[in-house]
């Protein structure tokens, strides 16, 4: 079995009742080993003007399969989008398409077609032009060609839009028509390069599950960038967290989010409390002053770890209860449920618990071993800090993407 | 303040235009009084068409015009699309400042650097008859080609880039790319500055007196040659009507440049 098979195994058995609470998000791990790799990454490394874009990317992708590419502004994955869809060249490595290289083979000329981030639909042709486009470029019959586009826009639900003018399309309209015009020549891969930003949040629901009936559909694999975690763990069958030019991790959503491999993921995808802790000895680690039972093993006695807790996992109970002890600094409700931060011993935890408390009580906080997620020390440990300057907003300015990135 | 603001703006247009009313306006004048209006009639309309010359230089300025700026055109939008793929800033720079000197430079000093080229060429190639259509053409499209680049460039640097690379994606040629997807963007620009070629083109004086021979004589040459021996009233009637075919060509090439910055305006 596989290290990414036996990873899901793990995954299940310990944490079944997670995925009863993300039951939206598909644990696919044992697709990852039954389709065959139709496009790999071997080494590509990326300059633009001097400044390294990419750096030795690995990464294979698999048939049929969802893949997304996740990560903050400027962390590369567009450029690597870009890559596989022939707009840049790499200054090193090999892009392979079913095991041939094909650096050298221009746009117009890969079984891969892109969804631009602002559509770039052609405006001086309509609804049906635009989707006829490349089967135009193909000499086909007229007839087999209105047949085809007739097809395609019932499948993105905009039949009786043909002779309209692109430019005076919605923007989930527009968002359609190129999906369709990328989808009608039956492209092997499709690339959706943050198709879904500048919708508003109602609509980009709606296109998220449509864009995954879509890929259900019509079997073709999907390679789609975005910077929300939320879309990437609901939407894909594979997850690629990127930061600063590299791969930081590749595995299913329920991997990424239940065993980040350092403090960049862990904080990236969800939220989660990072604190500096010991390992003593396997399933032994002590943080904030207290021994905790964990489930992870395999770490060098007494090496410096950091812990993963996320804040739903946090249990409130009586101090006497607790097996540590803090003040409670804020509450905010949050529909379902309340965001406490607390403060243990000068590191401020996010807690999410159905469970209300008053602000500058004393609480005491319980967490069980599987809980605990204990990751390697990296270079990104120590650079998130604790919840003590958090709020939603700047969450929300650090993950977009400034305009034209 | 603001009816001040209106008598002088009215005040800068009687200035400006009424040389051209009163050239009109005499252009239809009965008798060949200078001074004195007589009665209206189309009579220096009728004599100026029935003279061959006329004619002849009427010919001979469509087809320069046309000539000078369908060749202008499509090398500067070929200059313009070019001049957008550049990476380097000073080497882009450099030769937009150097394909704009013929605009800034006196048409005088252009016509007559060029007059001495053409005959110096013309000597070292041992040709007798120096100036000519040929001569008088490469002037004009040298000086229509800043004015078409100057028109294009704006709207290729306004198209979205990913308008060429969706169109490559989804199986273009990068040459079937330009002529399917780009030209269309772009077309405005190009029918713009074609225009404005084709007027600069019409009425230039100065650099064609230099460059023309004597036997290719445009309709300003034929008026300046009229000049010289009498001004008669079928000058005014060939002056109105060319003052009409420019400002019509004008208003055009402006709707043309506005119609789609609007359209796209809406768009996003």
């Amino acid at each position: 079995m596989s290290p990414l098979g036996k990873r899901f195994l793990q995954a299940v058995c310990l944490r079944a009742y997670r995925f009863l609470f993300f039951s939206k998000f598909s644990g696919k791990g044992e697709a990852l080993v039954e389709h065959k790799k139709i496009i790999e990454l071997q080494n590509i490394s990326k300059e633009f003007e001097d400044e390294q874009v990419l750096s030795s990317i690995n990464l294979d992708i698999y048939d049929k399969q969802f893949v997304t590419l996740l990560g903050p502004s400027g962390c590369g994955k567009t450029t690597t989008l870009r890559i596989v869809g022939g707009f840049e060249t790499p200054d090193q490595g090999d892009v392979l398409f079913e095991g041939k290289r094909i650096n050298d083979v221009p746009a117009h000329k890969r079984s891969i077609n892109t969804v631009f981030q602002k559509y770039a639909l052609f405006p001086h042709l309509n609804v049906f032009e635009n989707v006829a486009f490349s089967l135009r470029l193909q000499k086909l019959p007229n007839a087999e060609i209105i047949k085809r586009v007739k097809e395609m826009l019932e499948l993105v639900a905009l039949k009786g839009f043909e002779r309209k003018n692109v430019t005076k399309l919605s923007g989930g309209q527009q968002q359609r028509v190129a999906i369709a015009r990328a989808l009608i020549s039956h492209p092997r891969v499709l690339l959706l390069d943050e198709p879904l930003g500048a919708l508003d949040l109602k609509l980009r629901k709606d296109m998220q599950n449509e864009l995954k009936k879509i890929q259900k559909q019509t079997g073709i694999t999907f390679i789609y960038v975005t910077h929300d975690q939320e879309e990437a763990l609901s939407m894909s069958d594979v997850v690629v967290v990127m930061a600063e030019g590299k791969i930081q991790q590749i595995g299913t959503p329920t991997d990424i989010y239940n065993e980040p491999v350092n403090a960049f993921v862990a904080d990236f995808i969800g939220e989660s409390n990072i604190v500096d802790g010991i390992m003593n000895e396997d399933y032994k680690v002590t943080f904030s002053g207290h021994t905790f039972q964990c489930v992870d093993k395999g770490f060098a006695p007494g090496e410096a770890v950091d812990v993963v807790v996320r804040p739903e996992d946090v249990d409130v109970v009586n101090v006497a209860d607790g097996m540590l002890q803090g003040t409670v600094t804020s509450v905010t409700f949050k529909g379902v449920h309340y965001e406490i931060i607390v403060d243990i011993g000068g590191f401020k935890w996010m807690i999410q618990s159905t469970d209300f408390v008053d602000v500058n009580a004393n609480i005491g906080i319980f967490i069980e071993p599987d809980a605990i997620h204990i990751m390697k020390k990296s270079e990104f440990s120590g650079q998130y800090g604790d919840y003590s300057t958090f709020s939603d907003e700047i969450e929300e300015l650090g993950n977009s993407e400034t305009v034209g990135d | 303040m603001k009816a001040l603001s209106r008598i002088y703006t009215a005040l800068i247009f009687i200035i400006l235009y009424i040389p051209i009313v009163v050239l009109m306006l005499f252009s239809f004048n009965s008798t060949a009084n200078t001074g004195d209006l007589t009665g209206l009639s189309l009579y220096w309309y009728r004599e100026l068409f029935s003279s061959p010359d006329t004619f002849n230089a009427l010919k001979n300025t469509l087809v320069l015009a046309v000539s000078a700026s369908v060749i202008s055109t499509v090398i500067g939008t070929a200059a313009a699309v070019g001049l957008c793929k550049f990476k380097k800033n000073f080497f882009k720079n450099s030769v937009l400042s150097v394909t704009n000197i013929p605009m800034m430079n006196p048409d005088i000093v252009t016509g007559i650097s060029m007059m001495l080229l053409f005959v110096f060429l013309g000597t070292l190639l041992g040709r007798d008859e120096k100036l000519g259509f040929t001569t008088l053409l490469i002037a004009h499209v040298t000086f229509c080609l800043p004015y078409v680049i100057l028109s294009v460039r704006p709207k290729i640097l306004t198209m979205p880039r990913s308008l060429p690379e969706a169109a490559q994606d989804l199986g273009c040629t990068p040459l079937q790319s330009f002529f399917k997807v780009e030209l269309p963007q772009i077309l405005p620009g190009v029918i713009s500055g074609f225009i404005l070629a084709f007027t600069l083109s019409l009425d230039d004086f100065v650099i064609s007196y230099f460059t023309t021979g004597n036997d290719f004589q445009t309709l300003p040459l034929l008026i300046y040659s009229m000049t010289k021996k009498e001004v008669k009233p079928d000058i005014y009637a060939l002056s109105t009507l060319m003052i009409l075919t420019v400002t019509v060509l004008l208003i055009l090439s402006n709707v043309s440049s506005k119609e789609k910055s609007t359209e796209r305006r809406l768009t996003l």
